[in-house]
């Protein structure tokens, strides 16, 4: 019979009272413990954000300048459009020069000392507070045009965007096989022809990604854009003036002392919170159809 | 093409080397290789891991350019001239020089496209349907792949993935294909269609291939180098060959022991 077979086999049952069992038990729950712990702040921003801006939340918010103070109604179109405009100036500064610099770091200057030394400067780049970012982008835009502007703003998220965009797409198109990279080259194709045509394409997904993420940090900073992109009332006429945005909308309106400021400020959060959350799912979800 | 490297197809060596010694740093990988390559034969390289058949293969369309530490000295002539002259450009070279991987490295990209890459780069002004056709029938790949151009070459099967790449190597109409260790990741059956299929492209191509595989050496092979490696003075192993010959007499009757021991499987 089996059993008896299995007497000269050793013994793999479980114990549920040997000392590595339990050990293991106990990190598993104390390990879940921390997970959910951590996971309160995030949860209990996004409920309180959603349960206090969803009340103000009408169609006329984003398509309404805001109420002077102590008005009702209003909303925070032309901050929306202010958002958007920003940000996409500094996407259009920093993708180019990003993903253009990652180019030269992963295909042709690979462990040079040149590319260490880049390397090096992007993550102190990405270390320094957006803050002073901030008052770089003033002193070199706003006071050499005179103007706060949208262009300053966009400048100052643009330096912000740029290590990240540099960081992802280096990684992005250093994992790109090498395989490929020899098969062109041994078809024939230059080094320029193998970077743009092979592992650009190849990389493409991850690179999208990083610059997703970089525009979806970009527009919820409320420090570099508070003096350069300043803010303002009215709509956009110009990139060449003052420019107002939604996080500079949350920023002035939670601390200004009307009830309708306020809801505006909680409504202008969620509206804030959903498109940097949408950006991140749709940035997964580029990922997921590779 | 260079008008040059053009004219250069018309004589019968292709390649002819002169005490060729290849470095990586200080490092001397290979020694002395003066071998001559002959038109539309099948070149087999032979020998133990290590002893530098893929670095002298390397050598024949430049590709070990892209190592920082490689360097050489000695002479390679391709069809007289010399490969490694200033006024060489490497990229040509390899359009007339084309290469098989050992691991079958089809582009992410559709199967279509995969063969179109080549001719596209050259400017290729023809029907590139018919191209793609013709060089997936003479890779013997086209029946497998006709009703699926469009699906990606990455998704194929090992041996199919092979066969890709090959008829991509042959889409761009070179002069030599350079094979290393074509079959070394296909299962028997699709090695043999590759063996097969290296008689039919040899009326059209000189094909160099390294393989460890001592029956597809003497069974597809015209001509056999059997390369070693000997630790020199400063304890580094480098390579060298042992002998050259046409395949029957490095099979059936080596002039050196080493041959004879390696051939029958009685080595080291
Ligand atoms: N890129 C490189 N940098 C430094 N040394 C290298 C490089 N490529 C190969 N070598 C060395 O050169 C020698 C010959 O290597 P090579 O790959 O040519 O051998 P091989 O005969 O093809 O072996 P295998 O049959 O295992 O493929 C080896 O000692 C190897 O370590
Ligand atoms: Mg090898």
């Amino acid at each position: 019979m089996a059993s008896s077979e299995l007497a000269t086999a050793p013994n793999m049952k479980r114990s549920p009272t040997s000392p590595r069992t339990l050990f293991s038990s106990v990190m598993t729950v104390v390990t879940f413990a921390c997970a959910a712990l951590a996971l309160i702040p995030l949860v209990a921003v996004l409920s309180y954000v959603l349960i206090n801006g969803a009340s103000s939340l009408r169609l006329d918010v984003f398509t309404q300048l805001p109420p002077a103070p102590g008005l009702k109604g209003g909303g925070f179109g032309n901050a929306l459009v202010g958002t958007l405009l920003t940000v996409g100036i500094a996407s259009v500064l920093s993708i180019p020069f990003g993903v253009m610099a990652a180019i030269f770091l992963a295909e042709f200057y690979r462990d040079t000392k040149l590319a260490e030394t880049i390397n090096f400067l992007t993550n102190v780049l990405s270390g320094v507070p957006s803050i002073v970012i901030g008052a770089f982008a003033y002193a070199l835009v706003v006071l050499s045009t005179g103007t706060f502007s949208a262009v300053a703003g966009g400048f100052a998220l643009a330096v912000l965007m740029l290590p990240t965009i540099v960081r992802t797409a280096t990684e992005a198109l250093e994992s790109v096989p090498g395989d490929f990279r020899q098969a062109a080259i041994g078809l024939g194709a230059t080094r320029f022809q193998t970077t743009l045509r092979i592992v650009l394409p190849a990389a493409l997904p991850a690179i999208i990604t990083g610059v997703i993420l970089a525009i979806a940090r970009a527009a919820g900073e409320t420090a570099p854009i508070l003096f350069t992109a300043s803010t303002s009332r009215y709509w956009v006429r110009s990139i060449w003036e003052p420019t107002a945005t939604m996080s500079r909308l949350v920023f002035d309106f939670a601390t200004a002392p009307y009830e309708r400021q306020q809801e505006l400020a909680w409504a202008g959060s969620l509206v804030l919170v959903t498109l940097v959350l949408a950006t991140s799912i749709l940035s997964r979800w580029i990922v997921r159809k590779r | 093409m260079a008008p040059e490297l053009q004219n250069a197809r018309k004589t019968d060596t292709v390649f002819r080397t002169e005490n060729l010694n290849i470095y990586y740093g200080d490092f001397l990988a290979v020694r002395d290789i003066t071998i001559e390559i002959h038109k539309n034969k099948i070149t087999a390289f032979i020998g133990p891991s290590g002893c530098g058949k893929s670095t002298v293969l390397r050598c024949f369309n430049r590709l070990n350019d892209l190592i920082q530490s490689f360097h050489m000295d000695g002479k390679l002539f391709y069809r007289d001239q010399d490969l490694y002259a200033a006024e060489i450009d490497p990229v040509e070279v390899r359009r007339q020089i084309g290469m098989v991987f050992q691991k079958p490295n089809p582009f992410p990209k559709s199967i279509y496209d995969n063969i179109a890459f080549g001719p596209r780069l050259l400017g290729y002004k023809g029907d590139m349907d018919e191209l793609v056709e013709r060089s997936l029938k003479q890779a013997a790949l086209w029946d497998d792949v006709k009703d699926k151009l469009k699906e990606m070459g990455t998704d194929l099967s090992g041996g199919q993935q092979q066969r890709l790449c090959i008829a991509r190597a042959i889409a761009v109409q070179p002069d030599v294909i350079l094979m290393d260790e074509p079959c070394s990741s296909l299962d028997p059956i699709s090695t043999l269609k590759v063996e097969d299929l290296l008689q039919e492209l040899k009326e059209k191509y000189t094909i160099l291939i390294v393989t460890h595989n001592m029956q597809q050496a003497s069974r597809a092979s015209d001509r056999t180098a059997f390369f070693n490696v000997e630790a020199n003075a400063k304890g580094q192993r480098t390579g060298y060959i042992v002998e050259y010959d046409r395949t029957e007499v490095i099979f059936q009757s080596p002039q050196e022991q080493a041959t004879q021991a390696y051939v029958s499987g009685r080595f080291g």
